[in-house]
């Protein structure tokens, strides 16, 4: 009765498929830290969250706002964050996502680059705070990481474009 | 391009419901974080069970690329040992008849050694080698530097157990499940190793930098200088760590701190040691009798 008006030019139904793959893919991209490499300094983008974002930004309705929390939870568990820091991160990070979806009127490639970047650098700084002594010398290495995973969100917007839509007829 | 908006909810009040009710939700699962945060500073064992847990069902995964990894690091030492084989084994003999002298002496000042260590009484402690086990991932991603290790309870490998490699300290064990390990690295941020130079037995403590460096700062009295190349071994103190362990080596002059390159390599493609502690800790004291028997 007070569904809303669908009409032909109404947003098509998300695919349950793209629900599906998008928590899982993000779940294997925090896995990344399974690489056979025991590295002595941070160098590893951080994948889980660059396919949080891409997810985010590329299909805004795939991804429910609160999935920041439990997928965060799965970071933690992996990562070597103290646990609820990607928690509180990720979840903070997709509020404000939202938040600035509804200011935000006209939406480019370069405005999303510039989005994700922010986030990544927001949760990797965040994370570093928390984390580790504010003596401790990894401030260069957390540049290079922020830089590096910036540089790659394109690659992992396609990527997450290109498993949104094989499944669509 | 508009924004590929979120579909709105428009008048339906059930819908706005829903979006309203889903904001409360992310912001209590961020809440929430912030709980489990805290907690896991206030009392940092809270969560072993559920990493291990985790652990335990990942670390085959990463067994199984570090297997692979061995494979193709392997090949092209392969094809050079195939082909220099020949002239090695004429070198390596040279160098047998050559050495057969300084063997015989070495053999002689091992007796003299231990009868003389008899004469003073002296009593060794060695370290002790729980398990041998490989390293097989790490926190690539986080400023934190944790290894995991193949090896858990099942193999006697416990909290708190230092963990070495053939060149030095690695760090020491942090977490266990039944067949994994979680390891602190010795270049991690919040590692402290009691150490002690080499030349003189000026002991220091050794702390991890986070960029895969150690920071040597004096222990006892300040302004120490030290010299590019000065080795730090373990000293034993605190009872953890066994003495003798090469830790790192200092990379240039410098006076109070100085900056030193980590002796072990934990990515080598080699096993790795867990050993007992040193001098195990002190047991604790029994509850009062009487005060249980009221």
């Amino acid at each position: 009765m007070n569904e809303p008006l669908r009409s032909a030019f109404a947003e098509p139904e998300p695919p349950r498929r793209s629900r599906r793959i998008a928590p899982a893919t993000i779940m294997l991209g925090s896995l990344v830290t399974l690489l056979p490499v025991v590295s002595t300094v941070p160098w590893l983008p951080p994948l889980g969250l660059m396919l949080l974002v891409g997810w985010r930004l590329v299909r805004p309705d795939v991804l429910r706002v609160w999935a920041g929390a439990p997928l965060g939870l799965f970071d933690d568990l992996v990562s070597g964050q103290p646990l609820g820091s990607a928690m509180l991160l990720w979840g903070v990070s997709l509020i404000v996502l939202d938040m600035l979806d509804m200011r935000l009127v006209w939406r480019d490639f370069w405005q999303d680059w510039l989005l994700a970047s922010g986030t990544i650098a927001f949760c990797l700084i965040g994370g570093r705070l928390i984390a580790s002594p504010l003596g401790a010398h990894v401030d260069t290495a957390l540049a290079l990481q922020i830089l590096l995973a910036s540089a790659l969100y394109p690659l992992v917007s396609r990527l997450c474009f290109a498993l949104d839509t094989k499944g669509r007829p | 391009m508009a924004p590929p908006r979120k579909p709105r909810p428009g008048f339906s009040r059930r819908a706005q419901f829903g979006l309203f009710l889903g904001y409360v939700a992310a912001a209590t699962g961020a809440l929430i974080g912030a709980i489990v945060l805290v907690l896991s500073f206030l009392h940092p064992p809270a969560y072993i069970a559920a990493r291990g847990i985790l652990r335990e069902a990942t670390t085959p995964v990463s067994s199984g690329l570090h297997w692979v990894r061995r494979q193709v690091a392997d090949i092209p030492p392969g094809v050079g040992g195939y082909f220099g084989v020949m002239g090695e084994n004429r070198r390596l003999k040279a160098e047998r008849e050559a050495e057969k002298k300084l063997l015989a002496r070495a053999r002689q000042l091992v007796i003299e050694n231990i009868r003389l260590r008899r004469l003073l009484q002296l009593r060794d402690r060695e370290g002790e080698t729980v398990a041998t086990a490989r390293l097989v991932n790490a926190t690539s991603a986080s400023t934190r530097r944790f290894a995991t290790l193949n090896a858990g309870l099942w193999q006697g490998v416990r909290a708190g157990y230092p963990v070495r490699g053939p060149e030095g300290l690695i760090g020491r064990v942090l977490e266990v499940s039944p067949n994994t390990a979680r390891v602190l690295l010795a270049v991690d941020p919040e590692s402290i190793i009691p150490v002690r130079r080499v030349r003189d037995g000026m002991p220091a403590i050794a702390t991890g930098r986070g960029d895969g460096l150690i920071e040597v700062r004096v222990a006892g009295i300040a302004n120490m200088p030290y010299r590019a190349g000065d080795v730090f071994v373990t000293s034993g103190a605190g009872g953890l760590y066994p003495p003798g362990i090469p830790v790192a080596r200092v990379m240039r002059n410098a006076r109070d701190t100085a900056e030193a390159r980590p002796l072990a390599n934990p990515d080598a493609l080699d096993f790795a040691q867990v050993q007992r502690p040193y001098l195990l800790p002190p047991a604790r004291p029994a509850p009062p009798e009487s005060a249980a028997k009221k």
